[in-house]
Formats: C-alpha cells, sequence, structure tokens
C-alpha cells in the first residue's frame, strides 16, 4: 500500500514539480520504440512504426532510433527498455497498455532517461503518458454503421475489457442506436491485440449470428478479409488498412503519433521535456478518420462528416447526456458531457448494450 | 549412392555430437539469413552468442539468462521425465499458469501482512500443488479412460489461459488498479516477493530451484528405483510390466512430477520477475521446455546446457532486434533453425550413413 501511495505521490508531484531534462550533449538523441506487435500488423503497432518513421526523417542526423518488436509485457518489456536505456537510449516510447508497470520499474533504475508510456496511467519524473481519444472516432463509425446496416446487427471484435476498450464500445453503441433506433450490437471477447486466426474467427462467429457491419478493437486485417469475403461492411482500425477499401472498408479510425513523437524528441533535444499526461483527439489530428469510400450513400457520408467536424471542434462531445448505465441508472443528464476522469477508468456499458463486461 | 543404414544399438559419440552440430549448422543457415536481409552476419551471430555474456553490458545480460533459463531449466527437467517413461506431458503451460494462479491467490490472500516466513513459503508449496493438479486432470483421464494425454494436456493450456484472464480481470484484480486488469504487483509487497537474492545477479529462489531440480532430476535417473523404472518403461513398456512396474501410478508420478515443477516454475515468475498476474502473463515457457528437454537429450546435465543456449538465442536474439535492426521473426526463424538442424541430425544417432561404391549392373 504505502509502495502504492508514494506512486501516487510521485505521479501527483510530476504535475506541479516538473522534471527539466538536462541539455544534450553533441551526438544525436537517440530515442528507443518498444512494440507489442509485429510492425507489419497494418495496425496498432504499424502506426506507431510510422511515428517512428517520421521522426528519423523529420530530424534526420540529429537523431538515432532503434526499435524492438513483438516484445511481450512483462519481464521480457523490462529487458528490452532497460536494454536500450543501457545502450544510450535518451527517450523511450512504450507502446502498450500493459508495459506500465515495467517501464515505471525501468525509469526509476534510469532517472536520467525519459519515458513515454502510451495508454497507461501511471506517470514519474521521468514517465509520460499519452493517448489518443479513439472514442471520438468510434462515434463516427458507430453512425456510419447504424446507417449501414441492413440486418440491424452490428458486432464488435473487443481485444480486453479495458476501460479504453469499453470507450469505444459505448462510443459506437450510441452513435449506432442515434442513427438506427432498432440496431443490436454484439460484442465477442477476444483476449488478443494481435492474433489473425483468432481475430477472423471472431468475425465469422458475429458474420454467422447475421451481423452485417463489423468494428474492430484488435490490431490485424484478418477481420477485414473475413468480412470481403462474406460480402459484410468493416472500419479500418488504428490504421487505415486502405488495401480493403472501398469494401469492405468503408472508412476507418487511423492514430497519427508523428507529431506528437517529434515533439517529444524535440523537447529531448531542446532540454525542455516534463512528465505530462496527453489525451489528444480528433481536434489537434491525433486520431484522424480514414476515407469514407463511395460504399457509403452521400448523405451519410455528409452526416458523419459533419459529425466528425463537430467533435473536433469541440462543439460536440462524444458522451452527451441523455445517458443511462446498462443497469438503467442515470449517468449523465440531459446536455451534460462525461469529465475525463470517468471515461479514464470507464468499466460499464451504456443502456441498451446486451451482454455483460467480462470478469 | 547413399544409402541409411540403421545402427544395431544408437550411438553415443552422435547423441552428444548432435546438439553441438546442430548449434554450428544454425550459425551458418542463420548467417546466410541475415545475410540476405542485408545485415553483417558475423556481427549478428557476435551479438546474439558473444555479447550477453562477454559484451560491454554483459554485467546485466547474465543476470538475465539467468532469469530467462530458470524457468526453462525447472520445467524441462520435469517434462524429461515423463518423457524418458513414454508419457508425453505437453501442456506444462497450463501448469504454469495454474501455479501461478495459485500461488498468487495464496500471497494475495494474506495482504498486506508482513510475515514472509509464512506466507512465501505457502505460496511456493500452493504453486507447486496448483500445477500438480492441473497435471492431474491429464493423468487421471489416461490412467482411468485411457484418454491421450497429449491432447488432454495441451487443451488445458488454453482452458488455463482463459481462467489465467479471468482471474486478472475478477477475482485477482487490483483493488487500486482504477478498474484496470492485473492483481497487486507481488514485487511491492515484501512478504511475497521472490526479489534477486543478490541485487542484479538476476539469481533468484526460481532459478536456485532450477539448479536443485537439476541434482535432484539426476540423482533419481541414476541411483534411484524410480527412476529406473522410468527408464525401462520407456525402453520397453511390457519388460516394465514384468518388472513389476504399475503403468497407471507411473503416468501419475510423471505428469505430476512435471506438473508440479511448472507450477513451482510459474509461481517463482509471478512473484519475481512478472510481478503480477496478467492477462498476458504467460510468454510461451511451457511449450519453449520442450525444445530444451529434447536439446538436452532429456539429461539433466543437458537440459541446464539447453537451457542456457536457448535463453542466449532469446537474449541476444533480442539484442540483435534493438541494436542492428534485425527483424523479430528472423530471429524466430533462427530459432526454429536450431529444432530443425537438431531433429535433422538425430538421424546420425540412429542410423549410419553408408556410401556404396559399387556402381549398379
Amino acid at each position: 500500500m504505502l509502495k502504492i501511495i508514494t506512486l501516487a505521490a510521485a505521479a501527483a508531484m510530476s504535475a506541479s514539480l516538473p522534471a527539466v531534462g538536462g541539455s544534450h550533449g553533441d551526438g544525436p538523441v537517440k530515442a528507443g520504440f518498444v512494440y507489442v506487435g509485429p510492425i507489419g500488423d497494418g495496425g496498432w503497432t504499424y502506426e506507431h512504426h510510422q511515428g517512428l518513421l517520421a521522426v528519423q526523417e523529420h530530424f534526420g542526423d540529429k537523431v538515432e532510433t532503434v526499435y524492438q518488436e513483438s516484445v511481450p509485457e512483462g519481464a521480457d518489456a523490462e529487458r528490452a527498455m532497460t536494454q536500450m536505456a543501457l545502450q544510450g537510449a535518451d527517450i523511450i516510447f512504450t507502446t502498450s497498455f500493459g508495459y506500465m508497470d515495467p517501464t515505471i520499474n525501468v525509469a526509476a533504475k534510469f532517472p536520467d532517461v525519459k519515458f513515454e508510456h502510451a495508454t497507461g496511467y501511471k506517470r514519474a519524473d521521468n514517465v509520460s503518458t499519452y493517448s489518443a481519444r479513439f472514442y471520438e472516432g468510434r462515434a463516427v463509425q458507430g453512425h456510419i454503421a447504424g446507417k449501414m446496416t441492413k440486418t440491424n446487427k452490428i458486432g464488435y471484435i473487443a481485444s480486453f475489457p479495458i476501460p479504453e476498450v469499453i470507450r469505444g464500445i459505448n462510443s459506437a453503441y450510441i452513435h449506432a442506436k442515434k442513427a438506427n433506433p432498432d440496431v443490436e450490437m454484439s460484442v465477442i471477447w477476444v483476449y488478443t491485440w494481435f492474433d489473425p486466426p483468432k481475430e477472423a474467427d471472431a468475425a465469422k462467429a458475429l458474420i454467422d449470428n447475421g451481423v452485417d457491419v463489423v468494428l474492430q478493437h484488435t490490431d490485424s486485417t484478418a477481420p477485414q478479409a473475413a468480412a470481403a469475403e462474406a460480402g459484410v461492411i468493416s472500419f479500418g482500425q488504428a490504421s487505415d488498412m486502405s488495401e480493403y477499401a472501398p469494401l469492405p472498408r468503408v472508412s476507418s479510425i487511423i492514430d497519427n503519433w508523428a507529431p506528437y513523437y517529434i515533439a517529444r524528441v524535440q523537447a529531448v533535444m531542446d532540454g525542455t521535456w516534463e512528465s505530462v499526461d496527453t489525451w489528444d483527439g480528433i481536434g489537434p489530428g491525433m486520431v484522424e478518420i480514414g476515407e469514407i469510400t463511395d460504399a457509403v450513400p452521400a448523405d451519410v457520408k455528409a452526416e458523419a462528416e459533419a459529425l466528425r467536424d463537430a467533435i473536433g471542434s469541440g462543439e460536440y462531445h462524444a458522451f452527451t447526456g441523455p445517458l443511462n448505465k446498462q443497469d438503467g441508472s442515470p449517468w449523465l443528464a440531459e446536455g451534460e458531457t462525461a469529465d475525463d476522469g470517468t471515461l479514464v477508468g470507464m468499466n460499464f456499458y451504456v443502456e441498451g448494450i446486451t451482454g455483460e463486461i467480462p470478469n | 549412392m547413399i544409402r541409411l543404414e540403421r545402427r544395431p544399438a544408437p550411438s553415443r559419440a552422435w547423441a552428444w555430437a548432435t546438439p553441438l552440430l546442430a548449434v554450428l549448422a544454425t550459425m551458418v543457415a542463420g548467417g546466410l539469413l541475415f545475410a540476405f536481409l542485408g545485415k553483417d552476419p558475423l556481427l549478428v551471430i557476435r551479438t546474439i552468442f558473444w555479447d550477453p555474456i562477454l559484451g560491454e553490458f554483459a554485467f546485466y545480460y547474465r543476470g538475465q539468462l539467468l532469469v530467462k533459463a530458470g524457468p526453462l531449466v525447472l520445467i524441462a527437467i520435469g517434462l524429461s521425465l515423463g518423457f524418458r517413461a513414454g508419457v508425453w506431458n505437453i501442456g506444462a503451460e497450463g501448469q504454469y499458469i495454474m501455479g501461478a494462479i495459485c500461488g498468487a491467490a495464496v500471497g494475495l490472500a494474506f495482504y498486506p501482512l508482513e510475515a514472509r516466513w509464512l506466507i512465501f513459503p505457502m505460496m511456493v508449496l500452493a504453486g507447486g500443488l496448483g500445477g500438480f493438479l492441473w497435471a492431474m486432470i491429464p493423468g487421471i483421464l489416461r490412467t482411468r479412460f485411457n484418454t491421450n494425454e497429449i491432447l488432454v494436456s495441451l487443451l488445458l493450456v488454453y482452458v488455463a489461459e482463459q481462467i489465467l484472464a479471468w482471474m486478472a480481470l475478477g477475482p485477482l484484480r487490483s483493488p487500486d488498479g482504477a478498474g484496470f486488469p492485473g492483481s497487486r504487483n507481488l514485487r511491492h509487497y515484501d512478504a511475497a516477493a521472490n526479489h534477486e537474492l543478490i541485487a542484479g545477479s538476476g539469481m533468484h529462489w526460481g532459478v536456485v530451484a532450477a539448479f536443485i531440480a537439476v541434482i535432484l532430476g539426476h540423482v533419481l535417473l541414476s541411483r534411484h528405483i524410480l527412476g529406473f523404472n522410468i527408464r525401462l518403461a520407456g525402453a520397453s513398456p511390457r519388460a516394465a510390466r514384468f518388472a513389476g512396474v504399475n503403468p497407471g501410478l507411473l503416468v501419475l508420478t510423471c505428469l505430476g512430477m512435471s506438473g508440479a515443477l511448472a507450477g513451482f516454475a510459474g509461481l517463482f515468475e509471478v512473484a519475481g520477475p512478472a510481478g503480477q498476474i496478467n492477462i498476458d502473463f504467460n510468454v510461451g515457457y511451457g511449450f519453449t521446455a520442450i525444445i530444451v528437454a529434447f536439446l538436452g537429450r532429456l539429461h539433466p546435465v543437458g537440459i541446464l546446457l539447453a537451457g542456457f543456449l536457448m535463453a542466449l538465442t532469446y537474449i541476444g536474439g533480442e539484442a540483435a532486434q534493438a541494436t542492428l535492426g534485425v527483424p523479430a521473426a528472423a530471429i524466430q526463424a533462427f530459432q526454429g533453425m536450431l529444432l530443425f538442424f537438431l531433429l535433422a541430425l538425430d538421424v546420425m544417432t540412429n542410423y549410419r550413413v553408408r556410401f556404396d561404391v559399387r556402381a549398379r549392373a
């Protein structure tokens, strides 16, 4: 308990007492990236690697990048990070939720190295966290899904029941329901971020149950292939997956990490790096909506783009009341929007979703 | 023409030479692979096999070799006993998971009581018991209903993975984790932590247990009647029955011992290097240990060496990725080659090559 309090205190202190990075020497800044999947996954890790390439291109000789792919979460991740730190990395990006404790552990041993952990919530003087508001993109997908389904059944391939995934499910459902009050959504939990055969099986199971729009929160393109075969609609996840356009992939959520990575490496060069918590969405461009193809009717496309722009400008929030929780208890009143604290720890479905969050 | 002729008895010399030749052949073939990928093959091979032991950062890597080899050796010793007797436990990964869950659950149940003398030994026992009981399922199904223990033990791995996910999300989830999956970190709870015995050395209780298992395994096989029965049953099940070996009991003993050792490995891992029960806790030690057992010729000392060799390819392989940009898939292919060449060269243990000089009439 004491350790956890200390950690929380350290996290709180980091907000008020920013740790200013030391000025950097003459050599290039070395940036390390730890990936949970292969860089060719076509989704999550692919986009992080695009961020690495963007850093390399932006800074040229002034930066040296290294990466390690398919690193399991746990003891192996600690070794991967330690290895990079020993070999002189100045900043290390750890790009999966499960790297949270390993990042904190290694960061404690290398106080001069800056760490950036994606999608987590534990910070320290030399550990920042960053994530994207993927749920904003899910709202746009949900709207298109609700309009496009003919069977009124949409399916969702979910990875792990963590708040990030649950937010996406809720956001997609809310906006599908708004677009089409008769819509029903089935969720399949696959407990993996990247496992093409498992993802394909999940897609097929959904399609066999009459689903004609498949959303996915896993990283491979296997569900796209399954959707193409069955003649149903899908959305690119994390990456554009445009090789499956115009059908089955009618749009996508693209994670654009490049500007953030460039800014953070720049901060290390300038000696202005400090521990921060970043959570950006469509507005700042961290979440992008991939091109909506002509398979979507023009009016639906226009509505979806209007929704995207309204979220991007801050005029509309993806979680706006009236909304009830699944058990019928009130959550948000008319016109009220969700606060970030609730969203960060979201562990409940909104009213109307059938099934339970596994635990 | 070239003929293969069966040897009257397996060649002992070849049995020990093939692992070394397999390593050499892997280096050559792997070197070619790395060269095709545009990397300097000598540099990659040096990074994999030399740097972790004697390179600039060896002070860190040597400890990591112990961390990685410990569970592999511990599990492989248990598996080798069964493999020698013709009992095929393919599900050590599941027993490893169940050991970790049971051991961690005992530790977490006492949180935050600081009584290491009581809690840590109980966790170790619970870990072994968890693996033992999980291995008893295929054992009893085989002895009572004659099911195939290969299939049952393998499929139970997937059941164990589902239980692991359930534990991480449900009963063992940390109350301070803001709804995120994963148990409390046992490394932050001193009474339950499997810390390094000497800081920075990588030596933790699991590694100690692995060394003890090697010694006990050797004594068992060479000095104990059970070891004799195991070897006899593997060589000739019929002869074993005449010698009074109870086949059902032998199956249960082999599965039970391998299950318990895998359970210990899981417990030491979750309380030490991994730190917490989480959905992705298992990373395949139970499966890799099968390779280690065969690479080590099912001999305790061989397994010890094979475990370190395997750990070296992991640690060095990661270093080659991070420093030289070798793709992860190439490293996995490289590790696969090792097993491939071992099996291919194993032909030489049982067969000899004959060159026929007489031309065909």
